[in-house]
């Protein structure tokens, strides 16, 4: 299993390029990403905190902060099972077509958020192919809540497929045989034995999937009907004071979306690192 | 030999689910595109493509593109070496500041470039003195697009480099080979399947780009207005088919260096066998 | 070795080709006029700009080109700003040429500068109707029936958008004689009313013929008038309430600009030839409302007599209208509050 196996490497830097890969990394680093972040800090060092919190504790944002998280709470929950799914046929069964639906898997990335947003939003109209099946049954997607979650979804399945993908596929044949030799059933062998091999990977993938999905707005925009305080989404609100010329505003509440995703992010990092010190024991 | 989940009920049935929701889920829309780009014939696909405006837009894409992988790919590289081979202080840092690109709204990401490089911006206001623009012109759209696009190389490489260890060039050192030997001979075999998927990703993303580039685009027709931009401005044009025929090259474009990872992979795996 | 020389090869050709095809603008030589504009207006100028270019020729004997950029009225005028160097502006709200004369970038007194307020065409806010009118929609105050749903563009994003609350606030200013209550009331109703909010005009227009939501779709005149040719006379009916609200376009050359560029007499030429005859004709041809008397009276029965009110006469001028309406926490957040 891939992410089972930190190494302590290079203490003594045995290894050439130490200093090269860190030249360029921290230029990089530097030029590209932090150096275009002190514009944001600078936007927001020009108000108070208590304007700071005006702008961001507003109701219209705060509900939507409510759709942003809840939408994509559910994307990530479904994402979470049905990249599962996904995962685990690629890896274990041959069958025609299966380098197609692997292939297949990447579509999302591939495609421009603003193609997907487009066409989904075809799709799922009350007068497109989806809608026209759904809307009977008494399910609108178009212009609701489930909407924005279906587009959230769309964009960001292929996080949980591509990280729990290469974890089974090095799942030694062992772990099986001595689950099956206990005479565990199926389900019960795969709960109990294969999913705490799969856990790392899934939680780091539905998060990845999660912080994608706040971010997210070519998608979306087009599908999610953009009723204050029922449909609208927190990019939204971003580039509703973009188009104010209010650039602090927006630089408040992007720093907002931009706090709440480093950290998850980085909680993603650190619980990886201490998941797999727990599972190894001393050896990690 | 039995492993789990090999009965044939449970097989058939987890298969299936997996292509009917594919189906509906991934495939399905993918279709509608192409189905909506010729719903007035292949004519009309053509003359919509062939559009003077659309071949610059997807010039000036295929520039942004071109430019922007070798940088990726070499930031990629050098960082996922330095934390995968070395062991620093700040080393987790600088993994989650990687993140960024992913953690900042692409329209941000656009207004920070505008912000910093735009004419009010500290930098932007001495290169406008010097006459020199970067915003609202092919520098910027290539800036921003590399900052979307970054972390995709490193973050393929850096988990799959971590796993490997580095033994093997521990060995290659001892046999006194330099480090450029080391790391063609030794560590880029090991991870070119990943360097790849990741050079895919960056050129999906770096064709892609919508929100950031649209904030500092300009959106000059002919001149600075890259395929995604150019189909939305159909779109907006009630042009649908126009929009669609757009949409369809860029999932094109897309579904050609799918192919084209599937089919290198399948080389690898002939030769290997 | 990794990388077949082929790919090589290949990224190479295409760094070269993508080169070339980025690079020819350079090598023209002839002068290039840069047209910041909003959204909607791309198909407008796509047929103004050769005949513009034509006239030029025939008049100075110097071939020009003419470059297009739209976007979002507000966002363009944020671009200039931040570097675009367009040379001239065409845009669809005051405001937005207004900030950019604050800025320093076009005259102080460019209202002044050409006829009509530097507007050499105008419009109002009108009704798109499905066919046959089916629910009977005449003027503003059906709007706000239970059985009404309205799309219109987001007022906090888009120009198109804030015309017709502006609008539907100065019909319920004349109907309810001023009473804050009642208009109040009548713009949560209004509000409430809305089937979809999208960002801009075009998206609006989208939801309504394509998705098919709501019954009415209110946008400029001029607009709903191309949608109906667009999409088919017979499904669709414009309707054009007895009062709206009247949309200015304003124009302006963009003086640090057109400087740097050496294009001021270019740029003021072009603006002239908005005014012209045969530009005012191009203009009416598109569904909006010009001043040229010989065209007006060409098109007349196209554009139904109805009271059009000013922003500057309903609330007070552009500015008094943004800060109590639409800047965050104004009248429009709070009525939208639930």
């Amino acid at each position: 299993m891939s992410l089972a196996l930190p190494r302590l490497t290079g203490r003594r830097r045995v290894l050439p390029g130490f200093g090269l890969s860190l030249g360029i990394s921290l230029m990089f680093v530097s030029l590209v990403l932090l150096l275009p972040m002190t514009s944001l800090v600078g936007q927001l060092s020009g108000i108070s905190l208590a304007e700071y919190w005006a702008i961001i504790s507003d109701g219209r944002v705060v509900a939507s902060y409510t759709v942003t998280i809840g939408a994509a709470a559910l994307a990530a929950l479904v994402n979470g099972a049905f990249g599962l799914l996904l995962a685990w046929v690629l890896v274990r069964y041959e069958f025609p077509g299966k380098r197609l639906l692997d292939a297949l898997m990447d579509l999302p990335f591939a495609l421009p958020t603003a193609v997907a947003g487009i066409t989904l939003a075809t799709l799922y109209a009350s007068n497109g192919w989806m809608g026209r099946l759904l809307e009977p049954l008494g399910l609108q997607v178009a212009y609701t809540w489930v909407g924005i979650a279906l587009a959230m979804a769309f964009t960001s399945i292929p996080f949980v497929v591509r990280t729990v993908q290469p974890v089974l596929e090095d799942l030694p044949q062992e772990v099986d045989e001595a689950a099956l030799t206990l005479g565990a059933s199926d389900a019960t062998a795969f709960r109990r034995v294969i999913l705490p091999h799969l856990w790392p990977a899934l939680v780091t993938g539905t998060g990845l999937a999660f912080v994608r999905s706040l971010g997210e707005f070519g998608a979306i925009i087009f599908i999610a009907g953009n009723m204050p305080f029922e449909t609208e989404i927190t990019a939204l609100m971003i580039f509703v004071k973009l188009q104010e010329y209010d650039y602090v505003g927006a630089s408040a509440i992007a720093s907002v979306v931009l706090m709440v995703s480093l950290a998850l992010l980085l909680a993603i990092n650190v619980w990886q690192g201490r998941f797999i010190k727990r599972l190894h024991g001393g050896r990690g | 030999m039995q492993r789990i989940g090999d009965a044939p009920a449970v097989r058939r049935g987890l298969i299936g689910a997996a292509l009917v929701l594919s189906a509906l889920f991934l495939l399905l829309p993918l279709v509608a595109i192409f189905a909506q780009a010729f719903t007035q014939g292949m004519g009309v696909f053509w003359a919509n493509v062939s559009d003077h405006y659309t071949l610059r837009a997807i010039g000036l894409t295929l520039f942004i593109t071109v430019l922007t992988i070798p940088v990726c790919l070499v930031f990629g590289v050098a960082l996922a070496w330095l934390v995968t081979r070395f062991s620093f202080p700040g080393r987790r840092l600088l993994q989650t500041l990687i993140d960024i690109p992913f953690a900042v709204s692409p329209v941000v990401a656009g207004l920070i470039y505008l912000l910093l490089y735009g004419r009010n911006g500290w930098v932007g206001g001495w290169l406008d003195g010097h006459d020199i623009q970067l915003m609202f012109a092919w520098p910027g759209i290539l800036m921003v697009t590399i900052f979307v696009t970054c972390p995709f190389v490193a973050r393929e490489l850096i988990p799959l480099m971590q796993a490997q260890g580095s033994r093997e060039e521990e060995a290659a050192v001892t046999l006194g080979a330099s480090g450029a030997t080391i790391f063609r001979r030794v560590t880029l075999p090991n991870i070119r399947w990943a360097l790849l998927y990741g050079v895919i990703l960056t050129n999906a993303r770096a064709v892609g780009e919508f929100g950031a580039v649209s904030v500092v685009s300009g959106a000059i027709r002919g001149q600075t207005n890259t395929l995604p931009l150019h189909l939305e401005q159909l779109y907006q044009d009630y042009n649908t088919v126009g929009a669609f025929a757009s949409a369809a090259l860029l999932a094109l474009i897309a579904l050609f260096t799918l192919a084209a990872k599937a089919g290198l992979e399948w080389r690898a795996a002939r030769r290997e066998a | 070795m990794f990388k077949p020389s082929w790919i090589r090869r290949g990224i190479l050709a295409a760094a070269l080709g993508s080169s070339v095809v980025v690079a020819t603008p350079a090598l023209a030589q002839e002068r290039e006029l840069l047209n910041s504009s909003y959204d909607i207006a791309r198909e407008l100028f796509s047929a103004i700009n050769p005949d513009f270019i034509a006239y030029w020729e025939a008049e100075h004997g110097e071939s020009v080109g003419v470059q297009q950029s739209h976007g979002g009225s507000s966002a363009q005028a944020r671009a200039i700003m931040q570097g675009l160097r367009a040379d001239v502006v065409t845009y669809n709200q005051v405001t937005d040429v207004q900030v950019l004369a604050d800025a320093g970038l076009v005259a102080e007194e460019w209202q002044q500068a050409l006829p009509n307020n530097a507007s050499p065409y105008y419009s109002t806010t009108a009704f798109l109707v499905r066919k046959d009118n089916p629910k009977g929609i005449e003027s503003w105050d059906d709007l706000v029936r239970e059985d009404v749903r309205i799309v219109f563009p987001n007022p906090k994003t888009s120009g198109n958008g804030r015309y017709t609350y502006l609008a539907a606030w100065g019909f319920a200013e004349q109907a309810f004689d001023g009473d804050e209550e009642q208009i109040h009331d009548f713009m949560r109703t209004f509000l409430r009313n809305v089937a979809v909010f999208d960002t801009g005009g075009r998206g609006a227009t989208t939801s309504f013929i394509e998705r098919g939501l709501g019954d009415v779709l209110i946008s400029f005149e001029s607009e709903v008038n191309n949608i109906r040719g667009e999409y088919g006379s017979d499904d669709y009916e414009v309707i054009v309430p007895p009062v709206s609200i009247l949309a200015e376009f304003p124009v302006a050359v963009v003086e640090s600009n057109a400087q740097r560029n050496g294009t001021e007499d270019l740029a003021r030429g072009y603006l002239d030839y908005l005014y012209s005859e045969e530009g005012q004709r191009t203009l009416a041809g598109f569904n909006y409302r010009v001043h040229h008397e010989a065209v007006v009276e060409e098109f007349a029965e196209q554009f139904p007599e109805t009271e059009l009110l000013r922003v500057e006469e309903v609330f007070g001028s552009w500015e008094q209208a943004m800060e109590a309406h639409f800047a965050g926490g104004a009248l429009l957040d709070q009525l939208q509050r639930r």
